[in-house]
This record gives C-alpha cells, sequence and structure tokens, in this order.
C-alpha cells in the first residue's frame, strides 16, 4: 500500500533521530554510573578506611594521596565520600519507592474509582501538599527518632503528594481514551483494564517524576543531614560531611568537595529526566 | 483586464524543491496560475501539497530552493520585510480547521477590524467588515461580528475566515483543504461561496485537497502530487477524463462518488425473507445538558437482514454516534427496545451484555487513539480471545494470525506497537481485533473518515470481501454519502435525531423523496462534467 511505503522512511528517520543522544546526556549517565558503583563497591574506588584518621596528616589539601584532602581527624575525605555515597543513594530511592508506590496508589484509586473516594483522597493530598515538604520531613523524622532512613521515610512521605496528583491526572486522561472502552468491548472486566491500559500509559509520566523526584530526594535528604536528622558520625552521608565541614573555614575542600559531589549527580539526574520527557 | 496581463502568469512556481532537515518533502515542483483561474494541488497526506502552499506564502519553516514568482515578485528571494505587504493583502490564506484558526478570547469583530486595517484606507473599517460578511453568506453580520468563535458553527467560521481573505480584495487565495473539517451539505455552500468569490472579484485560487473529486469541480488545471513529485499536470478536462499516470488512475478509481458501482460485483446478494439480524424499535435517548434537557435520538426505528450492510448517513449532530452507542448497550435508551440475532440489548446485566458482546463488535473512527499505544499488534488482537478465554494458548495464536490475514496483514507485523504503523495498517489492526472473535455483527463508525481515499478503498474491499465470506451483518455510520453508496444495501438518513428518509441505497439515492436527501445527495462532488458550465 502507498502510504505504508510513505510512512515506512519517516519511522526510521524518528528512530534515527531517537538513537541520538546528546552529549550532556551521556555525561549526565557517566557521572550516574561513577556513583552507582560508589555505593555498590565502595572499596573498588578507595582503599582507605573512611572511619580511621592518621593524626598527622590532618587537614591535608587535595593532593594524588588524598584526592579530596584530609579533615581534622586526618580521615581521607574521598573516601569518606565513596563510602557515604551508598547511604545517601539508598535512603533517596527509598525516599522515591515511597512516594511512587503510596503516591501513584493513591492517584490510580482516586481517578479510577471516582465519586466521593475521589473526593476525599484529592483533598488529603491537598493538605499533604499544603504542607512545605520540608518542613513535613523535619517533623517525621523528630518523631520517627534521628537516623538516615527515617529521614528517607519522611522524604518520601512529602512527596507523595505530588505524585498522588499526577498519578490521578494521568489516570483520568487515559480512562476516557477511546482504546479503554474497546478494551470494554472486548469482554474486558474493570480491573484488567486498570492494570492493563491504564496503568502502563499512565505510569509514563510517572516515572519521569520519579527520575526528577530522585534528584530532589538527594538535596532534601542532604539537607536533613545536615541539620543533624540523619544518621550521626562517624557516618558519611554527603548532607553531614558538608555540615562538619562547614566548622573549618581555612579547609575549604572540606565543604566544596561533597557538595560538588551532590551538585553533579543531582544536575545528571535533572538533565535525564528532561531528556527522558523530550523523547517520546 | 489587458489581454496581455492574461498572458504573464499571477502565480509562476518553477523548479521549487523545499526540504525538512535531510528529508526533501517536495522535488522540482512546476506550475503556473493565471489571473482569475484556479488550480488545485492534488495529493494524499504527505504528498507535499500544504508544503508548496506554505512555501508560496513563505509560511514554511523548510528550506526551499527554485523560483516562485507571484505578480513580478521573486517570492523566495524578497526580505520579509517587503513579502509582508504582500501576504495577507495581495496573497490570501483559508486554513484547513476554522476552528482553531481565530483567537477565541477575541470577539470576531475585533479579529475583522484588524484584517480590515490593512487596507490603509482610514475610518469605515466596521462598516466594511458587515459588508463583507454579508457579501460571503452571513445571515446576520451584526450577531457575528459581535461573537466570539466558539459561539459560531464550524460552516460561519469558514465563512468568517473566507471574508476576512477576500476584504483587502487578494489577487491570489490560496486555500488548504478548506472544507475538510466540515459537514457535506456546508462544503457544497462553502466550495460554491469561493467559485463565486472568484467570479465576481477576479480572484485566482490556488486549492489544495485530497479529493479529486472536489478538485475537478472547482478548478481550471489540476496538479497530482505523490511524495513531492508532480505525477500529472494540466488542464482539468484533460487529466480527469483521460489521466495519463497510473497514479492518476487508481487515484480516480478510489475516489467513492465518481465511482459509484465500483463494488457492485463484491457486494453480497442478500437473501430475501431472511429474519432481520438487528431490529432497532422506537428507540428514543436524551441527555441533560446544562439543565436542559437535550433529544440526541428521537423515535429512530431501522432493521437489518442478515449478511447485509445498513448504513447511518447524517451531518455531525445527527444522532448516528448515539444509535450505535445504543446498539452496542454502551448507553441506555429511555424508551424502546434494541434487539440483535433474536436478543434484547438493552436493560440487560453487565455480564450477560458481555456474552451478547461476543457477537457484536465495533470499529472505531480513529485508529490513532482506538489503539493502546503500548501494547503491540498480537497483544491488542488477541485481547479479547484471552479475555473470553478461548482455545488454548496455541489456538488463539493462531487465530490472531488468521484474523490479521483476513484483513491483509503481514505476520511479521505482530510484534509492533501502533506507533510503528500507518494509519491505514492501524486501521485494518482495528478491523482483524473485531474480526478475531468471530462476530456476526460489526458496528464500523466512520471506519474511514481518517485515512486517504486509497486506503480507504483498500479497507472497503476488505470489508466487503469479509462480508461475502463469513456473512458478516454491519451497520456502517458515515458522512459520506458517496462511500455509503458503494458498500451499503439499505440506509437511513438522520437528521436531528430523527431518520428522515430510509430505504434501499440505490432507490434512496436516485429518487429522494425528502428535500434533506436531495440536498444532501446533491452536495456529492462528482468532478467536471456536471459542473463545469456553471464555473467558466
Amino acid at each position: 500500500m502507498s502510504v505504508s511505503a510513505l510512512s515506512r522512511p519517516r519511522v526510521a528517520a524518528r528512530r534515527r533521530q531517537a538513537s541520538r543522544v546528546p552529549p550532556t546526556v551521556v555525561a549526565a549517565f557517566a557521572v550516574l554510573a561513577v556513583v552507582l558503583s560508589w555505593s555498590l563497591v565502595p572499596g573498588l574506588f578507595t582503599d582507605q578506611d573512611p572511619a580511621r584518621g592518621v593524626p598527622a596528616d590532618k587537614f591535608q589539601a587535595p593532593s594524588l594521596a588524598h584526592l579530596f584532602g584530609t579533615d581534622h581527624l586526618g580521615r581521607d575525605l574521598f573516601a569518606r565520600v565513596v563510602h557515604g555515597t551508598s547511604s545517601s543513594v539508598t535512603s533517596a530511592l527509598v525516599a522515591v519507592g515511597i512516594g511512587v508506590l503510596v503516591g501513584g496508589l493513591i492517584g490510580l484509586v482516586a481517578g479510577f474509582v471516582g465519586g466521593w473516594v475521589d473526593s476525599v483522597l484529592a483533598r488529603l493530598v491537598d493538605v499533604l501538599l499544603a504542607i512545605p515538604s520540608f518542613l513535613l520531613a523535619v517533623v517525621v523524622v523528630s518523631s520517627l527518632g534521628f537516623e538516615t532512613i527515617n529521614a528517607a521515610i519522611a522524604t518520601g512521605v512529602s512527596a507523595v503528594g505530588v505524585f498522588a496528583r499526577v498519578m490521578r491526572s494521568e489516570v483520568l486522561k487515559t480512562r476516557r481514551a477511546v482504546f479503554v472502552e474497546a478494551s470494554y468491548l472486548q469482554g474486558g472486566s474493570r480491573w484488567h483494564i486498570l492494570v492493563r491500559h491504564v496503568l502502563p500509559n499512565a505510569s509514563r509520566s510517572v516515572l519521569m517524576l520519579a527520575v526528577l523526584q530522585f534528584g530532589l530526594s538527594i538535596l532534601i535528604i542532604a539537607g536533613l543531614a545536615f541539620l543533624g536528622y540523619g544518621d550521626p558520625p562517624p557516618a558519611s552521608d554527603w548532607g553531614l560531611l558538608i555540615s562538619i565541614g562547614k566548622d573549618y573555614p581555612l579547609a575549604q575542600w572540606l565543604v566544596y568537595a561533597p557538595a560538588l559531589v551532590t551538585i553533579a549527580t543531582v544536575l545528571s539526574v535533572n538533565r535525564i529526566s528532561r531528556w527522558l520527557r523530550k523523547t517520546d | 483586464m489587458a489581454p496581455q496581463d492574461r498572458l504573464t502568469p499571477l502565480l509562476r512556481v518553477e523548479g521549487l524543491s523545499v526540504s525538512y532537515g535531510d528529508t526533501r518533502v517536495v522535488t522540482d515542483v512546476s506550475f503556473d496560475l493565471g489571473r482569475g483561474e484556479s488550480l488545485a494541488l492534488i495529493g494524499e497526506s504527505g504528498s507535499g501539497k500544504s508544503t508548496i502552499a506554505r512555501a508560496v506564502l513563505r509560511l514554511g519553516t523548510g528550506r526551499a530552493s527554485g523560483l516562485v514568482e507571484f505578480d513580478g515578485h521573486d517570492v523566495l528571494a524578497l526580505p520579509e520585510r517587503r513579502f509582508r505587504p504582500l501576504r495577507g493583502r495581495r496573497i490570501g490564506f483559508v486554513p484547513q480547521d476554522p476552528g482553531t484558526a481565530l483567537n477565541p478570547v477575541r470577539t470576531v469583530g475585533s479579529q475583522a477590524r484588524e484584517a480590515a486595517a490593512l487596507l490603509d484606507e482610514p475610518g469605515g473599517h466596521e462598516d466594511l467588515v458587515l459588508e463583507t460578511f454579508a457579501r460571503v453568506g452571513l445571515d446576520d453580520p451584526r450577531r457575528v461580528y459581535d461573537s466570539y468563535p466558539h459561539q459560531l458553527s464550524g460552516g460561519m467560521l469558514q465563512r468568517v475566515l473566507i471574508g476576512l481573505t477576500v476584504l483587502p480584495r487578494p489577487a491570489l487565495i490560496v486555500a488548504d483543504e478548506p472544507t475538510s473539517a466540515l459537514d457535506v451539505t456546508i462544503q457544497k455552500r462553502i466550495l460554491d461561496l469561493l467559485s463565486d468569490l472568484r467570479r465576481d472579484l477576479d480572484i485566482s485560487l490556488l486549492l489544495i485537497t485530497h479529493d479529486l473529486a472536489i478538485a475537478a469541480e472547482r478548478a481550471d488545471s489540476l496538479v497530482v502530487l505523490k511524495d513531492g513529485v508532480v505525477r500529472e499536470a494540466g488542464p482539468t478536462a484533460e487529466v480527469f477524463s483521460a489521466p495519463a499516470s497510473e497514479y492518476t488512475r487508481g487515484l480516480h478509481a478510489d475516489v467513492p462518488a465518481l465511482n459509484p458501482d465500483r463494488y457492485l460485483s463484491l457486494r453480497s446478494v442478500p437473501v430475501p425473507g431472511e429474519r432481520p439480524k438487528i431490529e432497532v424499535r422506537g428507540v428514543t435517548k436524551s441527555f441533560t445538558v446544562d439543565g436542559r434537557s437535550l433529544v440526541a435520538v428521537d423515535d429512530v426505528s431501522f432493521s437489518v437482514p442478515a449478511g447485509t450492510t445498513h448504513a447511518l448517513v447524517g451531518e455531525s449532530g445527527s444522532g448516528k454516534t448515539t444509535t450505535i452507542r445504543l446498539l452496542l448497550g454502551l448507553e441506555e435508551p429511555d424508551r424502546g427496545a434494541i434487539s440483535v440475532a433474536g436478543e434484547e440489548v438493552a436493560g440487560r446485566s453487565h455480564a450477560s451484555l458481555r456474552s451478547l458482546r461476543r457477537h457484536l463488535q465495533l470499529v472505531y473512527q480513529n485508529p490513532f487513539t482506538s489503539l493502546d499505544p503500548t501494547w503491540t499488534v498480537k497483544r491488542l488482537v488477541g485481547e479479547s480471545l484471552d479475555r473470553y478465554r478461548i482455545g488454548t494458548r496455541r489456538e488463539r495464536a493462531d487465530r490472531v494470525r488468521e484474523a490479521l490475514d483476513s484483513v491483509g496483514l503481514a505476520e511479521n507485523l505482530l510484534s509492533r506497537k501502533p506507533s510503528a504503523l500507518s494509519g491505514g495498517q492501524r486501521q485494518r489492526v482495528a478491523l482483524a481485533r473485531a474480526l478475531v472473535l468471530r462476530p456476526d455483527v460489526i458496528v464500523l463508525d466512520e471506519p474511514t473518515s481518517a485515512l486517504d481515499v486509497s486506503v480507504q478503498a483498500g479497507i472497503v474491499e476488505v470489508l466487503l470481501a469479509l462480508q461475502a465470506e463469513l456473512g458478516l451483518t454491519y451497520v456502517f455510520v458515515s458522512h459520506d454519502l458517496a462511500l455509503v453508496r458503494q458498500l451499503a444495501h439499505t440506509v437511513s438518513v438522520m437528521r436531528q435525531g430523527r431518520i428522515v428518509e430510509s430505504g434501499e441505497v440505490g432507490a434512496l439515492f436516485d429518487d429522494p423523496r425528502q428535500p434533506y436527501t436531495r440536498a444532501l445527495v446533491d452536495s456529492i462532488p462528482v468532478g467536471a462534467g456536471t459542473v463545469a458550465g456553471g464555473v467558466s
């Protein structure tokens, strides 16, 4: 058929365009790959103990022996950043996981069931969104106890509202789609339509939001750690490292090194999220 | 106008090529358009016809090379500052969809005054606008002037836009599918209006259309495009009655209006005396909109014998879609009864409706929205088999393949997603999905209106072959009377929720009794032969 012949080169062109990844995105993926391997196998990147210092070597500026320098106890800062990655990244993942699961579920039920269930859940989400997320996280950590995992849970709870709202609007949009009615005519039950049609179509934007939220969660958890709401020393969460570093204005690398790592990670995540949104 | 003026063409396009990035969409296109003449660019979607129009108006974003000469000006070489006085004043543009061409938050009048202000004549703009509105056949110019776009119908908006286009008395109007978003009767009136204005005001018309019948009826010469290349060009009478290229011949054969009896041999012969497969008796349905009750379907009755096609015809808002939704049990009628294969549809429980639907399937109008974009063809077609738990896994896979085969799709498409299919392929997938349960009745809701004519012809052939082979009963909803005439056995004409006339297709088309039916039949464009006298 003439039209199929016509559209084939177009489809091919689209594929070619999609496969062309901008260099900044490649860089962002590289940064994330490094960060992820730090969190999985920190031992591969540094052989120094993050908790044991050599007092004689304290406050050494960055050099080949100590890439990020050393702190007031003579501990290698690079080793501390690398070993702190695991808890910083994992806690961000936990936070996003809570947001996606709980928020997604609320949004899905609200959008699909509709009626008074939707009204109640939507108002609940409104209340949640009305409280500044950082403040909410602080309140939650204060009641659960000062630990990194609690900071992660708190961050996740504060993100529930955003995920619920996005999921709900996507579900509302998909539920009215013609192909959903078509599936109903094919003998699909409500459950089948919800799981097989509505969820996959609605989850696309939720996943993009999840990537964005991952970056944001790293920031919030670092912020909480900075304020002392995370694990106490000698843990080496990025936020905690910055917090300790600020006490020594003469050794500025103590702030710069973990701060730059945090910034690079968050920027990379945001760049990837934006790229995902563009590539449809 | 002086005779030598007539000799130099108003618009001359020579060796025009346009590319977007690395992709060339228009290659070496040439044509002339004389003063007061009309020329139609014909082609299917993707043929580059709109790109050419945009190049003439310098609205395109693509890279254009070649020569476009308008009234002695080299359009492509002119700096934007010097071209701007031409666009809008000397070259007018009528867009495809009048619904999106006007600013929705300002009144029609305030936007019309802008166009009038281009004239450089001091004062009196309002009178001029009202006068123009009257000229383009708007009954109450004052009301239109004070209205917002959403308060006017599509036909009225298109009249407004044509009015705004002719207001500065341009020498050339470029009309890009000016009627494809409108109903048939309105389409005829808009095209008549363009023809009249052209004659009275001596305006040249560059008409862009996918419909060969419209082009032949309205244009002096035709340019047939495919893949951005001119396949054939020349005076309408020549190209239309004796097409030289294979492509134009095919295009000609695929236009339903020009070949009412094309599928006569393919069309199944109904067995007389058989019990009707579908019976709709006195069905009424009303909706409540803004607190007011609106009767969408009013006392509609028809019956369809098994193995035949019944068409529901009408303009938008005539209640066709509500009728088929009632038929499928997607809505409950207020009154009346519907039975399919002897079983009542109305008032059934969800579970029993579900078992009824095994024998009653629907093909939607737009294949771009009716297929889940995240599913593969294999899953889409097999969905109902899985839902009804028919056969083993292997049997289901076989039946999916069988269904795809019967609509003429190759097996290698099984793992593709809808986005990797063309419009025609998608509609075939939708048809295969309806067929896979082996239903007796398929309801087709304008199944080809989103597709090109050649693709449409392919789908129609598949439909008729399946009907002959499997004895399917179709309910075919359409606003395209020519297409209905080609494939239906019986037809009901709907207007404002009521059936105004129904009967056997041939009789109804040859001898319509109701004035409305006659108006509908008359509005089918049938090419040059019948109207040539009126235009020249």
